[in-house]
């Protein structure tokens, strides 16, 4: 049996295959966020040392991870786009941008909630706070340079190109910024010596994770929908829809 | 091939003489940055000495940042760059001759303006060595970085403001290693450390920048 591998790799034929996969991944994302906040608000033990204000970390911890994992797929789509010359993988690179700013904006601002009872301020200087901000900052980069080249084609091939430059840095930055932390910081935090974690809590974690994940691809599909209708708009088969839409 | 490299770095060093007040703007700028943190912060030596290796790297790294526009833009509304783009020479040699005279026209007359700062800042003497080094070794990276910005943004409306968004992240290492080094000198701890990984990001750079930057530069042309 042969398999067309690039079958659905057209705009015109994976915008229905998006639509009918979309409700599958948010049914997900709902079924397991529920039951990841039942576990980490009703059935996970209450911290003895750090209280009920721990329980953050199960929005906080996977937020920090999917805001990591977007940036590494947005730049594998990028390099594919690029490599094969792929609209579509283009326009997924774009769709993922947004909805991976926002994961690393959540991760920052329920990290400063956090830190504010237990380390007593809203922000400092951690290392990993400071990486964090710094992904933000190349996510930013990356919308902002896609958004101000007007012609779709080579604002593709820009954002893909700078996503990939950014993937080489990360590692860089971030060890940078771990050895200024250690150069700098005396003795404040470690999180490293944090009380091991009951298994109900990994447990609530894991699931807020994977309910993320699902969201992230349930968004991405929905903004690559638009994406497509946006780009291809004279195309025969988005009038084809818009006609089939009216009658 | 060595020719046309050779003759690329010849000609923008002769219009960046030509046009000498470009490279004194971008002097005055590191300047005036590193004459404002005393105006703002207080005339005590302490602090001044304590904040110094920061403030000057972060000065020099803005000044080599707002240049950077220069990089390709007059070459682009001429149409020499596109003559470069269908050259039979590697793009990406002649791209390195072009960041190699930005780097001579902005990043060194900085570094050696620097030690000057430096003394205002009440920086000691084997820091004030510490800091020509690690400027001299960090500087380059900035020059290569930024030149990945600098095609990016060829002709994109607001371009300037653009390049600060996409190539300051990128600079952060450089400004934590150069400052790093100059600090560990102050405290009494050798630089070595910081200054190796200066010179393993630019050596990195010096490899990878040009390339990224001919296939940034074919985006942005074509």
């Amino acid at each position: 049996m042969k398999i067309n591998w690039f079958k659905y790799s057209s705009p015109q034929t994976f915008y229905p295959l998006a639509e009918k996969m979309i409700p599958w991944f948010a049914w997900l994302a709902a079924i397991l966020a529920v039951a990841g906040l039942y576990i980490s608000f009703v059935m996970a033990p209450t911290d003895f040392q750090q209280g009920e204000a721990y329980r953050i970390i199960f929005v906080h911890v996977p937020a920090a991870w999917m805001s990591m994992v977007i940036y590494i797929v947005m730049a594998a789509w990028a390099g594919l786009g690029l490599a094969l010359n792929a609209r579509l993988s283009a326009m997924m690179a774009q769709a993922l941008a947004p909805t991976g700013a926002i994961f690393t904006l959540l991760a920052l601002v329920t990290g400063s909630l956090w830190g504010k009872p237990m380390w007593g301020a809203w922000w400092v200087w951690d290392a990993r706070l400071t990486s964090e901000l710094i992904l933000l900052f190349l996510y930013l980069g990356f919308i902002a340079l896609q958004s101000s080249i007007d012609d779709p084609r080579r604002a593709d091939r820009a954002g893909a190109l700078l996503a990939l430059v950014g993937v080489v840095n990360v590692p860089i930055i971030y060890f940078s910024v771990k050895w200024w932390n250690t150069l700098h910081q005396g003795s404040s935090i470690n999180m490293g010596a944090a009380p091991k974690m009951a298994a109900t809590m990994l447990l609530g974690m894991l699931l807020m994770a994977l309910a993320f994940w699902m969201y992230t691809v349930a968004v991405a599909l929905m903004r690559v929908r638009c994406i497509m209708l946006e780009r291809e708009r004279s195309a025969d088969w988005v009038k084809a829809l818009s006609l089939g839409a009216k009658s | 091939m060595n020719d046309a490299w050779l003759i690329i770095l010849k000609r923008d060093l002769l219009l960046a003489f030509r046009r000498r007040s470009d490279v004194a703007t971008t002097l005055f700028f590191f300047l005036i940055v590193s004459s404002l943190f005393p105006l703002g912060v207080g005339p005590e030596t302490a602090v001044l000495s304590s904040i110094a290796p920061g403030v000057l790297w972060v000065a020099a790294l803005l000044a080599g940042m707002i240049s950077l526009n220069r990089l390709f833009a007059a070459d682009f509304t001429d149409g020499s760059l596109e003559q470069m783009l269908i050259a039979p020479q590697p793009l990406a040699l002649l791209v390195l001759a072009k960041i190699l005279a930005h780097w001579l026209v902005c990043g060194l007359p900085v570094v050696l303006l620097a030690p000057l700062i430096g003394l205002q800042y009440a920086l000691p003497n084997d820091a004030l060595l510490v800091l020509v080094w690690s400027l001299l070794l960090g500087t380059p990276t900035l020059s290569l970085i930024g030149a990945i910005g600098a095609a990016l943004t060829l002709g994109v409306r607001g371009s300037g403001l653009l390049v600060a968004l996409l190539v300051l992240p990128l600079y952060i290492p450089v400004l934590i290693f150069g400052a790093g080094a100059v600090a560990a000198s102050q405290h009494g701890m050798s630089a070595q450390a910081h200054l190796s990984l200066l010179a393993a990001c630019s050596l990195l750079s010096l490899v990878l920048a040009p390339l990224a930057t001919a296939a940034a530069l074919r985006i942005s042309v074509e």
